[in-house]
């Protein structure tokens, strides 16, 4: 672990793609970005900048990296940002090449920063400026552009066919029967309170959590559906590449779903970015102010059901764990508190992190970082040892994650600096410590 | 030199700030408009409750965490700001032209906000060259820009203390503050300007959008 991280990882994604560039084309793309699309933030936060550099604190990668100087916010936007306004975006396909590496794999857009740069200058924003640049000039990290293809082309993030889809649910509500016969997943119910939707890694990789789900609403008696055509995935990749045409489409049909099925309101699985491209980027690119129905995170549907009592707790978990606050909906959404009460109400041991809640560090993998794939796992790797460090100062062997992103990306972290713990949903908890009545495991007759 | 520094030099300053402001501000505003995202989302009392933490000292947790740096900043900023309005020199100059005048500092206590500011403007460059983090953002504006700011109150002090020539320094007093007030719009101490509308903006994003804070 101490050689030199290799900075520029070679991805085809990028590095094929700025072959075919030149600083014109480059150019032209800057220019209509920076003066068509983006106005007054663009322009009041590169002027209001004063350089104090205390935004450094904020970030992960930074903190990670031996407080290394070319890792703070402020570097990040002076080597992209900054250099393409004072170039007027006449710049090299070589310094565009070094400009996608930081846009796409050394910020995670958590907006931590935000809250510690003392003018609130949303240096997010300015890294979505970048990547939207790099995604109109076809400069995308390989993996995370193949995602946004996924999305184009079959309307969910993981190339999964609608059969596909259809033949997942019918299999994990009998996997869920198996343990709770009366357990259902009703598709195209018109009219049904809730319409749960998912993001595309739960039918393809990990299914069982639609088992999982089958069974808490059935506990529960929650009036619910699941949509059998296209527009059941809520996540959005398009959103994280840079490619919002492709996002305004994906969030559109997500809702057309919710308004065709006339929903109450949708719940979504353990995820945060899906909320934050469901609920935020996602209508604001098309012109809504805010989404036409209500938009329930599971924590805080699972808050509701806990608190309601329509599912009780027969047997709290002993194994010590911690807890994650993902940016999106801790940061984003101040469920800080619920997910605090869940975990509470299912786990004997729990130890909280530090820092916590809003000031939580970021899983490095959210933001599309983890799409960016195996080319980049190991700079993910070392661009949140802070991380590594403040899991291991709780001493739980099991981190609950209630977003697929720092599920994902702490378990890789896990692995990376040997820690010997290991990541679980919310769902899984409860699978082992909710009551399951009687009557629903005797109902179905089979 | 005198009479033009003192009149017509400070007018056009103080006219250059007023405008100046007015125009950015109004420029920036509209603009917003066009950046359609943010009037639908900005509320003042969100906003408000985000500026209030972060003009305060130690209101969040940045500042908590560098308290030294924090005090620093908050004394130079203050200083800076209240200095030029109180000190008796400059509510005289006001009564005489315009028979208006406010309470002032004891003039103990303006050098010593003066010393201030020039203590704590050396500090911040300081920070800028020995700091790599800072270092590696700082351009050589940067640094003209902090002695800009502190040269009014170098010349200031060198003119209470008649060291050097009085009439020159008073005249170089004059003219480094009437640039200081005049590049306040057009410079990166515009900063003063925008802060309530970024912090205010974010804070609206952050309290009233995401039910969250941000300090």
């Amino acid at each position: 672990m101490n050689e030199a991280p290799e900075i520029q990882a070679e991805d085809p994604g990028i590095d094929e793609a700025i072959e075919k560039l030149t600083p014109e084309k480059i150019q032209s793309v800057v220019q209509r970005v920076l003066t068509k699309e983006s106005a007054a933030r663009l322009k009041v936060y590169l002027e209001t900048c004063v350089r104090c550099g205390v935004c450094a604190e904020g970030c992960h990668t930074y903190l990670s990296r031996n407080k290394d100087p070319l890792f703070s916010p402020v570097a990040k936007v002076k080597q992209t940002v900054w250099e393409l306004v004072k170039q007027d975006g006449l710049v090299s396909p070589e310094t565009l090449r070094g400009m996608a590496r930081i846009a796409f794999t050394e910020c995670g857009a958590c907006r931590r920063c935000a809250m510690y740069c003392p003018f609130g200058i949303d240096i997010s924003y300015l890294i979505m400026q970048v990547r939207r640049i790099c995604s109109l000039l076809g400069v995308v990290p390989l993996y995370l552009q193949d995602t946004t293809n996924s999305h184009a082309a079959t309307m969910n993030q993981m190339w999964v066919n609608q059969d596909e889809w259809v033949d997942t649910l019918q299999w994990q509500e009998e996997d869920a029967q198996l343990e709770l016969p009366a357990a259902r997943i009703p598709l195209e119910k018109e009219g049904a309170d809730v319409m749960y939707s998912v993001i595309a890694p739960e039918p393809k990789i990990l299914a069982q959590l639609l088992g999982n789900i089958s069974q808490i609403m059935t506990i529960a008696g929650i009036d619910w559906t699941m949509p059998a055509t296209d527009g059941w995935d809520n996540s959005n990749m398009a959103m994280y590449s840079g490619d919002f045409e492709i996002m305004g489409r994906v969030e559109r049909l997500h809702w057309e779903t919710a308004a065709r099925l006339r929903v109450k309101k949708i719940v979504m699985g353990e995820c945060g970015h899906a909320y934050r491209g469901a609920v935020y980027d996602g209508p604001r690119w098309l012109g809504w102010q805010f989404p036409p129905i209500p938009m329930v995170h599971a924590i805080e549907f699972y808050h509701d059901l806990l608190t309601s009592g329509r599912i009780k707790i027969k047997q709290k978990y002993t194994t010590p764990v911690t807890v994650q606050d993902p940016c999106n909906t801790v940061r984003g959404l101040n469920l800080g508190e619920k997910l605090r009460y869940v975990v509470d109400a299912l786990c004997e041991n729990f130890t909280d992190m530090t820092p916590r809640l809003e000031h939580n560090y970021c899983c490095a993998a959210g933001g599309g970082i983890i799409n960016c794939g195996p080319p980049w796992k190991r700079s993910r790797m070392l661009s949140n040892k802070v991380k590594a460090n403040q899991l291991a100062d709780t001493g739980a062997e099991i981190v609950i994650t209630p977003c697929h992103n720092c599920h994902s990306g702490i378990e890789d972290i896990i692995g990376f600096y040997d820690l010997g713990m290991h990541t679980k949903f919310i769902s899984d908890i409860l699978m082992e410590t909710m009551e399951k009545p009687e009557d629903l495991k005797g109902s179905a007759g089979e | 030199m005198y009479e033009l520094s003192r009149g017509p030099l400070v007018w056009i300053a103080f006219a250059i700030f007023f405008f100046g402001s007015a125009y950015r501000m109004i420029s920036m505003a509209r603009m917003a408009r066009k950046d359609k995202v943010v009037w639908p989302y900005m509320r003042w009392g969100p906003g408000l409750r985000s500026i209030l933490h972060w003009i305060v000292p130690f209101g969040s947790k940045n500042m908590r965490m560098r308290p030294a740096f924090t005090i620093l900043s908050f004394l130079f900023h203050i200083c800076l700001l209240l200095t030029p309005i109180l000190t008796v020199a400059h509510v005289t100059l006001w009564k005489e032209s315009w028979g208006v005048s406010w309470w002032t500092l004891p003039d103990t206590l303006s050098k010593v906000m003066a010393i201030i500011v020039i203590v704590g403007a050396l500090t911040f460059l300081l920070r800028r060259i020995a700091n790599p983090t800072v270092r590696f953002v700082t351009s050589p504006s940067d640094l003209v820009l902090v002695v800009l700011v502190m040269a009014p109150f170098a010349t200031g002090l060198m003119a209470f203390y008649q060291i050097f020539d009085y009439q020159t320094i008073v005249i170089i007093h004059m003219w480094t503050g009437a640039i200081w007030l005049a590049m306040i719009p057009f410079t990166r101490i515009a900063h003063m300007l925008f802060f309530p509308v970024t912090r205010g903006y974010m804070g609206a994003e952050f309290g009233f959008v995401r039910g969250t804070r941000d300090w």
